[in-house]
């Protein structure tokens, strides 16, 4: 094991678990997502939804384990990271390059991130701590995320969505191509394939999530 | 045409720095940047004037000695260029030159825009050869190496070793020298034997040496004054888990 | 020769002066072989030393390309295109070993070009009618470089090698009548230090930079050869200088350095300038029969293939005689326009790209639309401090690799042979030969406390407190470039007697301005460049004297030492092999004393002594 360790100490290795676990982590994205569009299904289908997951609740608490496993050390490498870099390079200089030199969206991860970051804990606490609150064959979900005080009936808390979604695709118009550079991949033959699949997940899945509170709160 | 220059002034390693203003008249177009700079210091001695201090050598972009960030961009506007290949018909009359040394903690200056990039060197130390004793080698033509990658092997071998790459990384990272170098010997026949050894040895170095960690902004790629690419990273990274599993 | 045995050798300390191809190349050697090495070099890194300038390629006698090649006529044409004023059996050596050196660094994954097959590729140089030339596009000499500084850090990390970056050596010295050691100055801290060793091998280089502007790099300097030479050091042939015929011109005042185009274009470009003088019209509106060809049309066989010298005594004759274009009206066409018709735009970029993007950086003109303009310029130096046959000087124990030293190229040297110069000593020879001059010595200890060394930093110390303290009214750079228009005007690509004396008069001069008039800011105890350039200069300028005074002495012409005088109808060079089949090997008796020659008579038992003709 000493071997992985000193893996994930090197910089490359650190890289690369940022990588594996952003990819894990959009993975996740498409299955949130396919359950989110029930909404446009009304009350009744979501509702039956959520329920269907309780079914299988044992099942759910080992991915939301693991989901936060992966979580935890995609944040915890990615703040290390940071530091690092920042103390890399402890002079700025006096005129900045801009977006001469880079891209903006892949200078900002770490702001990108962070504020995903207080959009995560505010979206669990929630949602997810309110979903859990009900008991049994409890149903309301639809109401909490639509019309509660909290949902997106409510126009701040829409804007606040869909700003952190759109963050979320900045962060992942970066992050996925990123990590198949990490991987080594990233300017060989899978290039264009890369960047075709890439579309998907920083363009359309953020899309679809912000398709959500635009539609119950700004236009329904 | 008439130029401001403002540039980085730090005496010793130790020293505070602070930017300094100069104007300088009479520059003609065909002036290299560094001419330019000359102008001005033989300016200054006149003046009974500390003359500012920068890394040159060769002038003519193959030493890799020098090397200074303008307004912002390493070696200046021009792409695949180096500092001293810089000519001052890339700017116009009035233009005003910041000047500022490779910032970096793994470069620390030495003075006014002289950085100390021994790092590198260490890095090499670290394994960036292949370990043959002079004499007793194969015959030249032994092993045939396939054009392509014999290309690529040599467009890695480019690089000049300037640290325009980690200038311009806003995390310093060193990734692009490293992968270029390690790239070089991965493609050939040459190298096969020492490649797991060799790309954890010069990574395990690079990190001890404080550069950044790699965010794949491909700055380094757009600065870099011999135009490696960032392929060379990939090829490390690939190389370097490779070697650890 | 005598041998060190293997476990001996690790009680030898040895000092290498210079870190690049030849420096590098033995100090890495030597500590393979299990010498403690100590090297040092005044840039921060190996991998800066200009070397890694060398564009065209490297030389050596595989005859891979079976046309005819041979150990033999390698040496034949190194013989002849240094015009019979080299030593026959080091340039012997030097093509035997030629094989060896391309094995070494393709080993050492040097990325040489290759063929389809996986082969390495071979091409055409000036001076030769085989294709020998070995290339990494127009980086040779970095690839090469960056493959001797790979060994080195290989020996750096084993310990075998202890590096000393940024030290500039000042001073050699000698204990017993044996150069035992070195004082060098830190040049970041400005300290002042000796160093001991059982042999001082030095490999710094040529004195180009002794015209100001020459093809060198800035730094490139004659400081550890001279300061040898003024310890009992021969000097042989310094007036031997090579101009480079493809440079870029000269384009205002304020140029610092010359910037040169691979020889290698002439394999495919054309050199040409108007037929009639004065034709000022644009390149590509003079139309083909308003052309002069004039290397084509002079040397039907080698056309513009011909050696430097010959390329460059033509270029500049043709701008004498008015027919110079561009706006000094100092240059000729190199013209590329027939090679991107015949095989395609794509094809010489591939070939010549980076050079092709140089030029265009420098001038703002784009070679693949307008012709290049060319004209020679001060390149590298054949004389160099006198070595024997196993690269020692007259100094015992101080030994001279590559540019440095004056042994292999005669009084010309042909393209691509310096690259193969510096690796053969480095890598082959002096790894040999030291060990034979360790055997046969009986050496005493000594420490760099004991005397010679601290008096040899006191000299060191008060010479650069008397630059400092004079803070006159002129700047380094402007004395050096006053040395560089005497010496381009007459010590340059055409020398007679009067120039030559009105030289030796001049030179004197500035070097008495120098110490009168010279600003050097700071002090010594700082990281100090214009300190740096002060020493250096103090040297060219004496060096500058000698180089007059061989110029002089030496009455006929020969390689890249012509003389107006003494010409054939044609304008080639006439040797008189009567009087100057000898090395002049000069010995110096003190700043205020005329040198003493030294003739070491040249013996040719292989080659005929001919006329070189490349029609």
């Amino acid at each position: 094991m000493t071997w992985l360790i000193q893996f994930f100490q090197t910089s490359i290795g650190k890289k690369f678990l940022m990588a594996v676990t952003g990819i894990m982590l959009v993975f996740f994205l498409i299955t949130h997502l396919a359950g989110n569009l029930m909404l446009f299904g009304g009350a009744e289908m979501f509702n039956n939804y959520v329920l269907s997951l309780r079914s299988i609740k044992p099942l759910i608490r080992i991915a939301e384990v693991v989901l936060v496993l992966i979580f935890i050390c995609h944040i915890f490498s990615g703040i290390q990271v940071t530091l690092e870099n920042r103390k890399a390079k402890p002079q700025p200089y006096r005129v900045s390059p801009g977006s001469s030199t880079s891209k903006f969206y892949s200078r900002t991860m770490a702001v990108s991130g962070s504020v995903i970051f207080i959009f995560l804990v505010f979206h669990l606490q929630t949602f997810w701590w309110s979903f859990q609150k009900k008991q049994g064959n409890d149903t309301g979900f639809y109401e909490i995320v639509v019309n509660s005080s909290v949902g997106y009936k409510n126009p701040a808390i829409a804007l606040f969505y869909i700003i952190a979604l759109l963050l979320l695709a900045i962060h992942l118009r970066h992050g996925f191509q990123s990590a198949f550079q990490t991987f080594g991949l990233g300017e060989s033959r899978y290039k264009g394939a890369i960047e075709k699949v890439s579309v998907l997940f920083w363009l359309i899945i953020p899309l679809g999530f912000v398709s959500i509170p635009l539609y119950f709160g700004f236009i329904k | 045409m008439k130029i401001t220059v403002q540039a980085w002034r730090q005496n010793h390693r130790n020293a505070e720095g602070r930017f300094e203003s100069y104007s300088v008249d009479n520059v003609s177009e065909d002036m290299s940047f560094f001419e330019m700079l000359d102008m001005l210091n033989n300016q200054l001695i006149l003046e009974g004037k500390d003359p500012i201090s920068f890394d040159h050598d060769c002038r003519e972009g193959i030493c890799g000695t020098c090397g200074v960030m303008i307004n912002g961009r390493a070696h200046g506007p021009l792409s695949g260029t180096t500092s001293c290949q810089l000519h001052m018909r890339s700017f116009k009359d009035g233009d005003v030159l910041i000047v500022e040394p490779w910032r970096a903690a793994a470069f620390p200056v030495i003075r006014d825009l002289v950085v100390d990039r021994k790092g590198f060197d260490r890095i090499m130390e670290a394994g960036g050869y292949v370990s043959v004793s002079t004499g007793g080698v194969p015959d030249a033509n032994t092993l045939p190496v396939s054009k392509k990658n014999a290309d690529l092997s040599f467009d890695a071998a480019a690089c000049i070793g300037c640290g325009a790459c980690v200038a311009a990384c806003k995390n310093s990272s060193a990734m692009l020298f490293v992968g270029a170098k390690v790239s070089q010997y991965a493609l050939l026949p040459q190298g096969q034997v020492e490649r797991a050894s060799r790309a954890k040895n010069m990574v395990k170095q690079m990190d001890t040496e404080g550069f950044g960690n790699c965010t794949n902004t491909s700055a380094c790629e757009v600065e870099c004054p011999k135009e490696i690419s960032i392929v060379n990273i990939a090829r490390l990274n690939r190389e370097f888990v490779r070697a650890s599993f | 020769m005598k041998l060190v045995n293997p476990s001996n050798k690790r009680k030898y300390d040895i000092i290498v002066v210079g870190t690049g191809l030849a420096g590098g190349s033995a100090a890495a050697t030597l500590a393979e072989l299990g010498y403690n090495v100590k090297a040092f070099s005044y840039h921060e890194s190996p991998r800066r030393a200009h070397s890694i300038a060398a564009q065209g390629g490297i030389n050596a006698a595989k005859n891979y390309p079976n046309d005819g090649d041979s150990v033999y006529r390698l040496f034949y044409d190194t013989i002849k295109g240094g015009d019979y004023r080299a030593r026959e059996a080091n340039v012997y050596r030097l093509a035997e070993v030629s094989s060896n050196i391309i094995d070494q660094c393709v080993a050492q994954g040097v990325p040489f070009a290759r063929e389809y097959g996986g082969l390495l590729d071979n091409r055409s140089f000036g001076g030769a009618q085989v294709s020998r030339t070995f290339y990494a596009r127009g980086q040779t000499g970095q690839q090469l470089l960056l493959g001797v500084y790979s060994a080195l850090v290989r020996q750096m990390n084993a310990g075998k090698v202890a590096f000393y970056p940024r030290h500039d050596m000042l001073d050699i010295v000698k204990v017993e009548g044996r150069a035992r050691g070195i004082v060098t100055r830190n040049l970041e801290t400005g300290e002042i230090c000796s160093h001991s060793a059982d042999a001082v091998i030095l490999a710094t280089g040529g004195y180009g930079n002794v015209f100001f502007l020459s093809t060198n790099a800035m730094a490139s300097n004659v400081t550890a050869s001279w300061r040898a030479h003024k310890q009992g050091a021969y000097f042989a042939n310094p007036c031997f200088t090579q101009i480079h015929p493809t440079c870029i011109p000269v384009s205002s005042e304020h140029q610092s350095k010359l910037t040169l185009m691979s020889e290698s274009l002439r394999n495919d470009g054309r050199v040409w300038v108007p037929k009639k003088a004065g034709d000022y019209r644009n390149p590509n509106d003079i139309p083909e029969e308003d052309r002069d060809y004039y290397l084509e049309r002079l040397y039907p066989s080698f056309g513009n293939l011909v050696p430097r010298d010959v390329a460059s005594r033509r270029a500049k004759e043709m701008c004498d005689k008015g027919h110079g274009v561009g706006a000094t009206k100092l240059s000729v066409y190199l013209d590329f326009e027939d090679v991107i018709s015949r095989k395609g735009k794509e094809w010489v970029s591939e070939k010549y790209g980076n050079l092709f993007d140089m030029y265009r950086q420098i001038t703002g003109e784009n070679p693949y639309e307008t012709p290049m303009k060319i004209y020679p310029a001060v390149h590298y130096t054949m004389g160099g401090l006198w070595v024997d046959y196993n690269l020692m000087s007259s100094v015992p124990g101080l030994h001279v690799l590559g540019e440095a030293n004056f042994s292999d190229h005669g009084a010309n040297r042909l393209g691509a042979s310096a690259l193969m110069q510096g690796l053969a000593d480095g890598y082959f020879i002096i790894p040999y030969t030291i060990g034979d001059y360790l055997a046969r010595e009986k050496m005493c200890t000594v420490k760099t406390s004991d005397d010679h060394f601290l008096r040899a930093e006191k000299v060191v110390k008060e010479n650069l407190e008397k630059m400092l303290s004079i803070k006159g009214s002129k700047t380094v750079d402007d004395i050096h470039k006053e040395l560089g228009k005497i010496m381009w005007e007459h010590v340059g690509m055409a020398r007679n007697k009067v120039g030559l004396k009105k030289a030796l008069e001049l030179i004197p001069k500035l070097k008495e301005d120098f110490w009168k008039s010279v600003h050097v800011p700071g002090d010594m105890n700082e990281y100090n460049p214009e300190l740096e350039k002060a020493s250096r200069l103090a040297d060219f300028l004496e060096l500058g004297e000698l180089m007059a005074r061989d110029a002089l002495h030496r009455e006929e012409s020969c390689g890249g030492h012509f003389r107006e005088e003494y010409q054939t109808e044609e304008n080639e060079a006439k040797r008189n092999d009567e009087s100057f089949s000898y090395a002049a090997a000069w010995e110096h008796k003190g700043s205020d004393s005329v040198p003493k020659l030294h003739k070491e008579e040249l013996d040719f038992e292989e080659v005929d002594l001919t006329t070189r003709s490349y029609k």
